[in-house]
């Protein structure tokens, strides 16, 4: 039942998104901090709607967070501090970039190996199949006649 | 081995695959996200208690024993849900429920509590929800095990239900009365 609502409550998000920064300006100083926290906080999942970006999103937590992060970046805070904030309380979960270590080896190097294993496997194959004429009546006899 | 079997082999290898997947979102619910606090120091607080702003409820007057601070809201549309459990089980649980009032009027949740019940030791109003940023809360209701030494010992996101309470939440409650004795 919750899930339903969050469901709810997100394609709702997703049909006034584009204009949650009308409903919600932030006082820049200049456009360039502007684009700095925009490319910021699209690089941050909000957590109640989790495919949504905080750059994006409506939720309400999300415009305490984007406020959050705006009054970070007036005290001089970097990028890194301010995601350094977010993970030590939401986790890693709230970067979409997670981060490289053992716990992600797989996330980051799988798709690479499953390519490469694929790879190989695919070239055995391709060689069998091409081996010298001699050899193939060996080989149907085995089988290997696809 | 006979070629044949090869694309057998793969198959039966994505098969397995996906069943795995199916099975693992079935008990994963890919919603949960791990609390990087537990383990580590509950965060400072110091909010205004629901019933009488003008008294105030820092971390350190609740240290020395153990805790759980539920977060909830009338506005929660799954607190509803987990309201009757608090109900039942909030005297069983062995150490005192604090109530977090999450984003909250508290005319509404003096009146949701009148309406539903007060299953809480006390009850703590964090209207604007800047407290619990620092607590990492993303979706009411959430539960919180504190110990007597402030450390956030176990966290639930979503409605206690007997279920949990039993194989998670009591277990985890033993082991912090056993490390306070």
């Amino acid at each position: 039942m919750k899930r339903m609502w969050l469901v709810l409550a997100c394609a709702l998000a997703l049909l006034v998104s584009a204009s949650a920064f009308a409903i919600d300006p932030l006082p820049f100083k200049d456009a360039a901090q502007r684009q700095r926290f925009q490319h910021l906080t699209s690089q941050l999942r909000c957590m109640v709607c989790q495919n949504e970006s905080l750059d994006a999103s409506n939720a309400d937590l999300a415009k305490d967070l984007r406020h959050q992060i705006f009054d970070m970046m007036q005290q001089g805070k970097s990028d890194a501090q301010i995601k350094q904030y977010l993970v030590a309380r939401y986790s890693d979960f709230v970067l979409y970039d997670p981060p490289l270590k053992a716990s992600t080896l797989l996330l980051w190097f799988g798709p690479a190996a499953l390519v490469l294993g694929g790879g190989i496997v695919v070239l055995v194959l391709l060689r069998r199949r091409a081996k010298p004429a001699a050899q193939i009546k060996a080989t149907a006899e085995t089988g290997d006649d696809w | 081995m006979n070629a044949r079997l090869i694309p057998f082999a793969v198959f039966a290898l994505i098969v397995a695959l996906f069943g795995f997947g199916i099975v693992w979102n079935k008990y994963h619910d890919p919603r949960y996200v791990p609390s990087p606090l537990i383990g580590k120091a509950a965060p400072a607080f110091d909010l205004p208690r629901l019933e009488d702003p003008a008294q105030r409820v820092r971390k350190t007057d609740l240290l020395g024993k153990p805790y759980l601070i539920n977060v909830f809201a009338s506005w929660c549309f799954a607190c509803g849900e987990e309201h009757p459990v608090l109900m039942a089980y909030s005297k069983r649980f062995g150490v005192p429920l604090i109530g977090y009032d999450y984003k909250d009027q508290a005319a509404d949740a003096k009146a949701w509590l009148d309406e539903h019940g007060n299953p809480y030791h006390e009850v703590l109003a964090d209207v604007s929800g800047a407290t619990a940023i620092d607590f990492g809360v993303y979706g009411a209701p959430e539960t919180f095990l504190v110990d007597g030494q402030g450390v956030i010992r176990y966290k639930h996101i979503g409605p206690l239900t007997p279920d949990v309470i039993a194989r998670e939440l009591d277990p985890a409650i033993k082991a912090v009365q056993g490390t306070a004795r």
